[in-house]
C-alpha cells in the first residue's frame, strides 16, 4: 500500500507531566514519531503540557502547543490547525484517553485516527470488551468479573476466589489496582479503583500469581504483516506490574515451541485489534499453559526498553506505518541495507532493573503491586546473564542495604519490595537453597542459579586464595575492578593489571548477520572489540542514568541539547554514555556513538581508553556525573590521558558542592549566607546546631535533589535524623544551615564563558 | 577440557571442550536463532557442518528431546559462547553431549567469528576437543573437502521406504534428510505418507500410486543429488511436485535451472520473505545454496524472495504443478506464520 497521500498534517499528543508510570519513554517515542513523520514530508502539530521535553523543542514539530492535555483544549487546537490525522499511540495512556474523549465529543469528524483505531483503544482498556474479544478469537484469559459498585464484592469472591487481582479501567501504570488476599483488602482496593477509573469500572480477576510473566512487542502494518520485535521475560513472576519487575530479554526459560505458541497468539491479537503500529501483549505462563493478561495498543515503557534492547526503533517505524508505509518499505536504519520487516536477532542478554524512589520517601509502603511505584529504570547489556545482572546493579546508583539475618531475609523475599532483587544475593550468600527461595518468591530457578554463580564467584574472590582465573571469571560475570579489589582484599592496581580493558561489541539488530551503520556499543570481557579509533575530535557526554526524584528528564533534555550544539561545530564527534533505556539521549541516532554502560569511574575510564578523546562533559549528567568529575580527572592524570574535563573545572564544581569550601568562597567575596557548618560526627552536629540556633536545615554533603534534607526544630529531631536518615563519616559530613523562616526564595541562572 | 577450532585461513581459537574428546571437520556456519537449539542441532540439513550459535547461551531450558527434528544430533560439532549447566529441567546439555558422545566447544567469542564468516564467506573448519593444538586443527580444516565435493545426503536419508498411514491424500516423500515436523505438518492434514530414500526410482514412487511428490530438506550441495534430480525429472508433469529447502533446489535443477552457493547462507528464525502479492512472512531458514532466478525455465514464477537480499525463496510452475519453498514452513524452530499458508496450499492444490 502506498503512503496515505491525503495525510499532510498530523496531530501528535504527548503524555504531559512526568508521573509514576508515565515518564521519559513518551518523550523518546514522541520525538522519534515527530522526526519520522517529517522525514516523510508530513507536517506535525504537537501538543504537550510538559515543556521539559525534547519533543516540544521548536525544531521538532511544525507547530508546538504547550497546553493542558484536556479534550476541550485539544479540540480547539484541532479546529485551528485542521490536521488530517491524529496519532494517538505516542502519548501513553494519556494520548489514548484524549483521543477517545475527542472522538466521543465529535471533535474528530474530519480527522483520521492513525495507528491505534478507536475500537482498539476501547478493547485494550475496557476489560469486558477485551475479554469478549479474546473469547471470540479463542485466546485464554484469566476468569474474571467486572464490578461497577461495591455491592457486587461478595458475588465476585464467590465466582473468582481469593487472592484476586483488581484492575481498574482507563488508568495509567495500573494506578488504583492491587492484589487482595482478604475480603477487607478487596473492598479497600475496589473502592479506590472505582474512584480512579474514568468509567467507574474495575475488574476482579483469577489470580495467576507466581506464573511466569512474558511480554511481546509486536508490530503490524497495513498489509497485515506482523513481526515480533522482542520477547521479554520478567524475573519477578506474575503479581507485580511489569514496570516494577526485573526483566530480561530475550526470553530465556521457554522452549521454542512454548515461545512460538505465545508469539502466534500475540500476532493473532494485534490482528484482531487492527492496530497499525506497535502493540505490547503480556502473558502469564505456567506448565505449558498461558493466559493473555493485558494488551497495550500503543508504545509504552516496554516498547522503549525493547527498542533499546534490540536496536529496533519501534516508535519511528510505528509512525511511518501509521501514515500507510509498509514494513518492507521502511529501511532498518541500523543496518541501512535491510528492510524493517524482519525480527531482530540479538547476541547478548539484556537486563532491566527498576529504580524506586523509596530512598527519598522514608516510611512509604515499599511493597510492589500491580500499580507502579518506580520512577525509572536502568538497562544493562552483557554476553552472560550474570554480567548483565551485575552491570544493571552497578548502573542503579543506589545504596543497597545488605541483610544477614535469615529471618529478615525470609521476610523480604516473601513479599515483593524494591529490596527483593538485591536480597536474593543476600539469601544465597547466607546459604539459602534455591528450593527455599523458589518457595518464598516463585522466581524461576534458572535465574536464581545465575545469581548463585555470582555469589559463589564472590566467595572465591574472598577466599584469600583468589587466583588470576578467578579474577578473570569475575570480570566475565560483570564485577567491577573496584568490587573485586574490595572483596579479595587486593589493591585496585593489582586487579587492573590482571583485567586489562574490555571489548566493545555492537548492538546491531541482526546478531552480526549484516554490517551495521549505527554505532551503539556495550562492553564485555571478550577478545575482539569492534571500535576502530579515528582521528576526529571527540567528546564524551555523561548521561544522567535512571530517572529519580530530583534527577528527571531535564538532564536528558540538557544532554540532547549539548549533543546538538556540539554537532553544529565542524569536525566534532559527540559520544554519549548512559544506561537509561527510556530516554532520547540513548536513541540510536542522537549521538555519533552510544555506550550503554554503568557509569562508575571504571566504566567511564574504559570508554575513554577506547579512542582518543578531546574531552569529557559531566555537567549534563546530574549529581552522579558531577560526583565523578574529580575522580575522572585524577584517573586521567594517572593514566597520562590528554583528555580534559570540559566546561566548569572539577575543582570549581567541588567548591560549589563542598559546603566548607563554598562558605570560604562566599566570605572571601563578601556575600552573606545563612550561618552554617559541617559536622563529622553526631556530637559535633549537636554542638553546631546549638551554636547556629534551631530551626536548622540538615543534609548530607553531595546531595541529590534534596535527598534526606530536613528541617530540624530541636535536638530530639536532630538525634532521630542523625541516627536514621544519614550515615555520617569523615568523608561524608552532615551540613547544618540556619533555616531562614518566611524568606523569599529566588533562583538566578547565569552563564559565563570563563573569561 | 581443552578444545580448539581451526579455520582454513590459518586462524584458530581455543575454548572449553564439552561432550567427549574427538575431532571433526566441515563447514563452519552460524545460526542466529534465540530459541530452538535442540531443533537446530538435530536438523539433518546441518549434517557435515560445525554449527555456531550467535546467541550467547544454549542449554538454558535443558534438552527437549521431544522437539528434536530427527532421532539424533546431526551437526558434527557445536560452537557457542556458553552452555548452561543448571537449567530448570534436567539433563543439562553437557550431560547429554557426554552421554551421546558429541563434540562441543564453549567460551568462544562467537560474535567475532560470525563477523569473520560474514566478511570472508563460509569457511572450512576443524574442531578438536581434548587438545589445544591450533596448528593441527588448521591443518585438519584445510584437508577437509569443500562442500561442493561432498554428498552427505545418503548418510541422512532413510535406508528403506516406510509408510505413515493417513486417511487423506497420498504423498510420496523423497527423504533427503527430513525434519520431523514436515511429516507432522503433512500428517496433521491427514496425508497418507510414503517415505522413500534419496535414490528411489520413478517406478518405485509410482508404485504407491501417489497424489503428489514431496521433496524434503537435506544437507550439502543440491547438485550432488544426481539420483534424486534424475527421478524428479521423470516425475515432472506426471505428478504435482512440492518441496522444501533442498526440495526447492532439486526441483529447480530437475527443470533445467541452476543453483549457486551463497556467501554465508541464511540460517535463523527471523528471515523475512516477500510473497508475490507484497505480503511479508517471517520464516525459519537453513540454506547455504540458492536457486538462480534467471535460470528458471519459462513457466516458472518466483513466488517468494528474501526481503533482505532478494534471493529466491520459492517458485511455482502452474502448468507443471510444481510449488516449492526454500524456507521452512514447518518451523521448529521458529515462527509458524507460513505453516498454514504452505501446507494448506499443498492440500488445496491436490483438491
Amino acid at each position: 500500500m502506498p503512503k496515505k497521500m491525503h495525510i499532510k498534517k498530523v496531530l501528535i499528543i504527548g503524555s504531559g507531566p512526568i508521573q509514576i508510570g508515565q515518564a521519559a519513554e513518551f518523550d523518546f517515542s514522541g520525538s522519534q514519531a515527530c522526526r519520522a513523520m517529517r522525514e516523510e514530508g508530513v507536517r506535525v502539530v504537537l501538543v504537550n503540557s510538559n515543556p521539559a521535553t525534547i519533543q516540544t523543542d521548536p525544531e521538532m514539530a511544525d507547530a508546538v502547543y504547550i497546553e493542558p492535555l484536556r479534550s476541550d483544549i485539544i479540540a480547539k487546537i484541532i479546529a485551528k490547525e485542521k490536521p488530517d490525522g491524529i496519532l494517538s499511540g505516542m502519548g501513553g495512556q494519556t494520548g489514548l484517553n484524549m483521543t477517545a474523549e475527542l472522538a466521543e465529543m465529535g471533535a474528530l469528524k474530519d480527522v483520521e485516527i492513525l495507528g491505534t483505531p478507536l475500537e482498539a483503544i476501547y478493547k485494550g482498556e475496557d476489560r469486558e470488551k477485551f475479554r469478549d474479544l479474546m473469547q471470540q478469537i479463542g485466546e485464554p484469559v484469566p476468569k474474571s468479573v467486572i464490578l461497577t459498585s461495591l455491592n457486587q464484592i461478595d458475588d465476585a469472591i464467590a465466582a473468582i476466589g481469593l487472592p484476586a487481582v483488581v484492575r481498574p479501567a482507563y488508568t495509567m501504570g495500573g494506578a488504583g489496582g492491587g492484589i487482595a488476599r482478604t475480603r477487607e483488602e478487596l473492598t479497600r482496593i475496589v473502592e479506590l479503583g472505582l474512584s480512579r477509573s474514568r468509567i467507574h469500572q474495575v475488574l476482579i480477576e483469577e489470580s495467576v500469581l507466581g506464573w511466569k510473566e512474558i511480554e511481546f512487542e509486536v508490530m503490524r502494518d497495513s498489509a497485515n504483516t506482523c513481526i515480533i520485535i522482542c520477547g521479554m521475560e520478567n524475573v519477578d513472576p506474575m503479581g507485580i506490574h511489569t514496570g516494577e519487575s526485573v526483566v530480561v530479554a530475550p526470553i530465556l526459560t521457554l522452549r521454542d515451541d512454548e515461545f512460538q505458541m505465545m508469539r502466534s497468539a500475540a500476532i493473532k491479537i494485534i490482528r484482531a485489534l487492527d492496530v497499525q503500529g506497535g502493540c505490547n501483549v503480556q502473558f502469564a505462563f505456567l506448565n505449558g499453559e498461558y493466559r493473555v493478561i493485558e494488551v497495550n495498543p500503543r508504545v509504552s515503557r516496554s516498547s522503549a526498553l525493547a527498542s533499546k534492547a534490540t536496536g529496533y526503533p519501534i516508535a519511528r517505524v510505528a509512525a511511518k506505518i501509521a501514515i500507510g508505509l509498509r514494513l518492507d518499505e521502511i529501511t532498518n536504519t541500523v543496518t541501512g541495507c535491510t528492510p524493517a520487516s524482519f525480527e531482530p536477532a540479538i547476541d547478548y542478554i539484556v537486563v532491566k532493573v527498576p529504580r524506586w524512589p523509596f530512598d527519598k520517601f522514608k516510611g512509604a509502603d515499599r511493597t510492589l503491586t500491580t500499580a507502579m511505584k518506580s520512577t525509572g529504570e536502568v538497562m544493562a547489556i552483557g554476553r552472560t546473564i550474570e554480567e548483565a545482572f551485575m552491570k544493571a546493579k552497578r548502573s542503579l546508583d543506589t545504596d543497597v542495604q545488605t541483610h544477614t539475618s535469615p529471618s529478615e531475609i525470609r521476610m523480604i523475599l516473601s513479599r515483593p519490595t524494591d529490596e527483593r532483587f538485591h536480597c536474593l544475593f543476600d539469601a544465597l550468600r547466607q546459604g539459602f537453597t534455591i528450593d527455599e527461595i523458589v518457595q518464598l518468591t516463585a522466581i524461576t530457578p534458572f535465574f536464581l542459579e545465575k545469581i548463585k554463580n555470582i555469589v559463589e564467584q564472590e566467595k572465591r574472590l574472598a577466599s584469600g586464595t583468589c587466583s588470576r582465573e578467578d579474577v578473570i571469571r569475575a570480570k566475565g560475570y560483570g564485577f567491577s575492578n573496584a568490587d573485586i579489589a574490595q572483596i579479595s582484599g587486593k589493591t585496585q592496581q593489582e586487579i587492573d593489571a590482571i583485567t586489562g580493558t574490555p571489548a566493545y561489541k555492537m548492538v546491531d539488530t541482526c546478531a552480526a548477520e549484516f554490517p551495521a551503520k549505527t554505532p551503539y556499543f556495550y562492553s564485555t570481557y571478550e577478545t575482539d572489540s569492534e571500535i576502530v579509533p579515528t582521528d576526529t575530535k571527540k567528546v564524551l557526554i555523561l548521561g544522567s542514568g535512571p530517572i529519580r526524584i530530583g534527577q528527571g528528564i531535564e538532564f536528558d533534555y540538557c544532554t540532547v541539547h549539548a549533543v546538538k550544539a556540539l554537532k553544529e561545530e565542524e569536525g566534532v564527534e559527540v559520544h554519549i554514555v548512559n544506561n537509561n533505556p527510556e530516554t532520547v539521549s540513548t536513541d540510536f541516532d542522537t549521538s555519533d556513538r552510544l555506550f550503554f554502560e554503568p557509569m562508575q569511574l571504571e566504566d567511564v575510564i574504559n570508554i575513554l581508553k577506547t579512542d582518543r578523546y578531546f574531552g569529557v562533559m559531566v555537567q549534563f549528567g546530574g549529581q552522579n556525573a558531577v560526583n565523578l568529575a574529580v575522580p575522572i580527572e585524577k584517573e586521567m592524570q594517572r593514566l597520562g590521558l590528554s583528555t580534559r574535563i570540559l566546561g566548569t573545572s572539577p575543582d570549581a564544581m567541588d567548591i560549589a558542592e563542598d559546603r566548607d569550601r563554598f562558605s570560604v568562597l562566599l566570605k572571601k567575596l563578601n556575600i552573606p549566607c545563612p550561618a552554617n557548618s559541617s559536622a563529622y560526627s553526631e556530637s559535633e552536629a549537636h554542638a553546631m546546631a546549638e551554636k547556629i540556633g534551631y530551626p536548622v536545615l540538615v543534609r548530607p554533603s553531595y546531595v541529590l535533589g534534596g535527598r534526606a534534607m530536613e528541617i530540624v526544630h530541636d535536638e530530639h529531631e536532630l538525634e532521630t535524623y542523625m541516627k536514621e536518615a544519614v550515615r555520617v563519616s569523615r568523608n561524608h559530613p552532615v551540613l547544618i544551615d540556619s533555616y531562614l523562616q518566611n524568606a523569599i526564595e529566588l533562583d538566578v541562572d547565569a552563564v559565563c564563558d570563563g573569561e | 577440557m581443552k578444545a580448539v577450532l581451526g579455520l582454513e585461513d590459518g586462524q584458530y581459537v581455543t575454548g572449553n571442550g564439552f561432550g567427549v574428546e574427538g575431532e571433526c571437520s566441515g563447514e563452519l556456519v552460524f545460526n542466529t536463532l534465540m530459541t530452538g537449539y535442540m531443533e537446530a542441532l538435530s536438523d539433518p540439513s546441518y549434517f557435515g557442518q560445525i554449527l555456531m550459535f550467535t546467541f550467547p547461551t544454549i542449554g538454558n531450558y535443558g534438552v527437549d528431546v521431544q522437539n528434536m527434528q530427527s532421532q539424533s544430533i546431526k551437526v558434527l560439532g557445536t560452537i557457542c559462547r556458553e552452555i548452561c549447566d543448571a537449567p530448570d529441567i534436567k539433563p543439562a546439555i553437557r550431560e547429554y553431549f557426554e552421554q551421546k558422545k558429541l563434540l562441543g566447544m564453549s567460551g568462544v567469542d562467537t560474535r567475532s567469528l560470525t563477523i569473520k564468516t560474514r566478511v570472508h564467506g563460509t569457511m572450512r573448519a576443524a574442531l578438536v576437543v581434548g587438545s589445544d593444538d591450533g596448528e593441527y586443527a588448521v591443518k585438519l580444516a584445510r584437508k577437509t573437502p569443500s562442500v561442493t565435493e561432498c554428498n552427505p545426503i545418503p548418510e541422512v536419508s532413510c535406508k528403506a521406504p516406510y509408510r505413515i498411514p493417513g486417511k487423506g491424500k497420498r504423498v510420496a516423500i523423497i527423504d533427503l534428510g527430513l525434519k520431523t515436523n514436515i511429516l507432522t505438518s503433512l500428517t496433521r492434514r491427514k496425508g497418507d505418507l510414503y517415505i522413500f530414500p534419496h535414490n528411489a526410482t520413478h517406478d518405485e514412487i509410482f508404485g504407491c500410486e501417489p497424489d503428489c511428490l514431496f521433496i524434503t530438506n537435506g544437507p550439502g550441495d543440491p547438485k550432488q543429488a544426481a539420483a534424486t534430480i534424475a527421478t524428479v525429472k521423470k516425475c515432472i508433469g506426471e505428478l504435482p511436485i512440492f518441496g522444501i529447502c533442498m526440495g526447492n533446489q532439486i526441483s529447480a535443477l530437475a527443470l533445467g535451472g541452476d543453483t549457486y552457493k551463497l556467501k554465508f547462507g541464511h540460517r535463523g528464525a527471523n528471515q523475512p520473505v516477500k510473497y508475490y502479492d507484497g505480503r511479508i512472512f517471517i520464516t525459519t531458514q537453513n540454506h547455504g545454496f540458492a536457486v538462480d532466478a534467471d535460470s528458471l525455465p519459462e513457466g516458472c514464477e518466483v513466488t517468494f524472495v528474501n526481503a533482505n537480499d532478494g534471493t529466491v525463496e520459492g517458485f511455482e510452475n502452474e502448468d507443471l504443478k510444481i510449488n516449492c519453498v526454500q524456507f521452512h514452513p514447518e518451523a521448529h524452530a521458529g515462527p509458524q506464520d507460513t505453516e498454514c499458508h504452505y501446507f494448506d496450499g499443498v492440500f488445496r492444490r491436490l483438491g
